[in-house]
């Protein structure tokens, strides 16, 4: 059961990231994104961990992919212009592809020796684990955050303002 | 039952088709997409090695992660929509003042 809903979820993550370089109107890359995004909280499920899958869908594909849709919307963005294509990138683009695939496999594959297969329930991140380390262990990062968002929000503003 | 490298590979793909998207894509949104895959990527990755430690250190960075990317996204697009205003064009090869 795991295994099917591993290999469905997984498929759908990679078939949506590779839609996501196909298509080249900004709209259904953005789309495919939260294909991506859906199918990772799934993934987050299967390894326990609750509170992110939900963190995942509510603030991932609600809140910042919103945002980006409203950015293309906004600007009306059309479909991305052929550009001249450079040999480099045609000739060297997909073995370098793989080879950048097969380095990070290599390296993230081997502390892996043990190999310990995934249990549904054997490692629960709950909200009330999450809180609990976030409100003892992590408290000072948990309030420097607060402080970036603030100036995030700043810049932001700063930023998009139109000049008088 | 599905090994926790399993996991790992696939957010090794994911990561690997992030690096491929920002490099290949032109639009400057598609670009900002791309990063936000590897960031999504680089999350599996972090609740993989979680579930394998049991630890749950690896949930709190993916949250630190996610909080930072928001904070990046609302930045990003800020300054995506003021290039806009400023030099009508979302494609990254016509923006190429800074380039020696």
């Amino acid at each position: 059961m795991q295994l099917i809903l591993f290999l469905i979820f997984a498929l759908l993550a990679v078939g949506s990231a590779v839609n996501l370089l196909w298509q080249r109107h900004p709209i259904s890359s953005a789309l495919s994104l939260i294909g991506v995004m859906g199918s990772l909280a799934v993934l987050y499920l299967l390894l326990g961990a609750e509170f992110i899958a939900a963190i995942q869908v509510i603030v991932y594909a609600g809140a910042i992919m919103v945002l980006f849709v409203f950015v293309i919307m906004l600007l009306n963005a059309g479909e991305e212009e052929r550009t001249r294509r450079s040999l480099f990138a045609r000739f060297l683009g997909l073995p370098l592809f793989v080879l950048l695939l097969a380095q990070i496999v290599y390296v993230v594959y081997k502390p892996s020796a043990g190999d310990l297969p995934v249990q549904f329930g054997g490692f629960i991140g709950g909200a009330r684990e999450i809180g609990r380390a976030l409100f003892r262990d992590y408290l000072l990062p948990f309030e420097v955050t607060s402080v970036l968002i603030l100036v995030a929000i700043v810049g932001a503003v700063v930023l998009a303002r139109s000049e008088r | 039952m599905v090994p926790v490298s399993w996991y790992l590979v696939l957010s090794a793909v994911l990561f690997a088709l992030g690096a491929a998207g920002f490099l290949f894509k032109r639009n400057i949104i598609t670009i900002f997409m791309s990063i936000e895959l590897m960031l999504n990527a680089v999350n599996l990755s972090f609740v993989a090695f979680a579930y394998y430690w049991r630890h749950i250190g690896g949930h709190i960075f993916v949250f630190f992660v996610i909080v930072v990317a928001a904070a990046e996204a609302a930045v990003g697009l800020a300054i995506i929509i003021t290039v806009f205003r400023n030099r009508e064009t979302l494609n990254a090869d016509d923006l190429e003042e800074m380039k020696f």
